[in-house]
């Protein structure tokens, strides 16, 4: 069953992904997006990564892919097409990538892992609560605060940038 | 989870990530481009969790990163998108190779 639903999921993600990059029209590439999104999210799921999850599908699904459409609103036609690349570009382009790729696929398959299946992982929220907020041994307390800074300095940002400038 | 094992996670994340970097080459427009890099991070995540889950499952320092991921992607959309409208305010398009205002 199991088996099922990552071999879904994974197909999802590789057609999307791919129809993210290729199509034309941009608020079909941002729709795809959200399909992606959501399937990494149901990935997530998969390995009982239940906050993550969440925390996938409120931000990214609900938050960044709302802003993106937002933004193709108020940049663009919604039934303008995007310019078409050249194909030396796309030739090249695909070339350079499909090498990576099965250099890194490649690596992956002979790399060995040792899998630790006799310990369950521990995701319970009381856990993440504890965690993140402690400075001990695997405490998070650090990054925690200084991305809360970092979210602060960008809303302020992002309204300074966005802000129409007063006629003098 | 027997069957499946950590190397189909990495070669899903694999394919995503290398599909992100066509965009980000191929692509003129900065709002595709900008989903593109998405794309990229969304891969890493995918990353994070399956090594935390397979490999290191006593601690959850994996999940933690992947949470500090999409942070960082939440902010680094917020203050892309204002930039790009600002600048479609001021020259009326927002293809890459056509805006040089910015450098002079």
């Amino acid at each position: 069953m199991e088996q099922i639903v990552f071999y879904i999921l994974a197909s999802m993600i590789v057609i999307f992904s791919v129809l993210t990059v290729t199509t034309r029209k941009i608020l079909r590439a941002a729709v795809y997006l959200l399909t992606v999104l959501l399937a990494t999210a149901g990935f997530f799921f998969l390995l009982n990564f239940n906050f993550l999850a969440a925390v996938q599908l409120t931000v990214y699904a609900g938050g960044i892919v709302v802003l993106i459409i937002f933004s193709i609103m108020l940049t663009s036609h919604v039934n303008e097409r995007l310019e078409a690349t050249g194909n030396r570009k796309k030739f090249f382009s695909f070339v350079a990538v499909l090498a990576g790729a099965l250099i890194c696929i490649s690596t992956i398959l002979d790399y060995g892992f040792k899998e630790k299946s006799d310990i369950e992982i521990n995701t319970s929220m009381s856990k993440i609560g504890t965690d993140l907020l402690s400075y001990g041994d695997g405490g998070f307390v650090l990054p925690f605060e200084v991305i809360s800074i970092l979210l602060l300095a960008a809303m302020i940002g992002a309204i300074v940038l966005a802000k129409r400038e007063t006629q003098n | 989870m027997e069957n499946i094992s950590i190397e189909h996670f990495l070669i899903v994340s694999t394919l995503m990530l290398f599909t992100g970097i066509y965009g980000f080459l191929t692509r003129k427009n900065l709002i595709t481009m900008l989903m593109s890099a998405e794309l990229i991070l969304n891969s890493v995540n995918i990353n994070f969790v399956a090594v935390n889950k397979f490999l290191y499952p006593e601690n959850l320092q994996g999940q933690f990163f992947a949470m500090f991921v999409i942070g960082i992607a939440a902010v680094e959309v917020a203050v892309a998108i204002a930039i790009i409208i600002s600048l479609y305010r001021k020259v009326r398009m927002i293809d890459v190779e056509k805006v040089n205002e910015m450098k002079y």
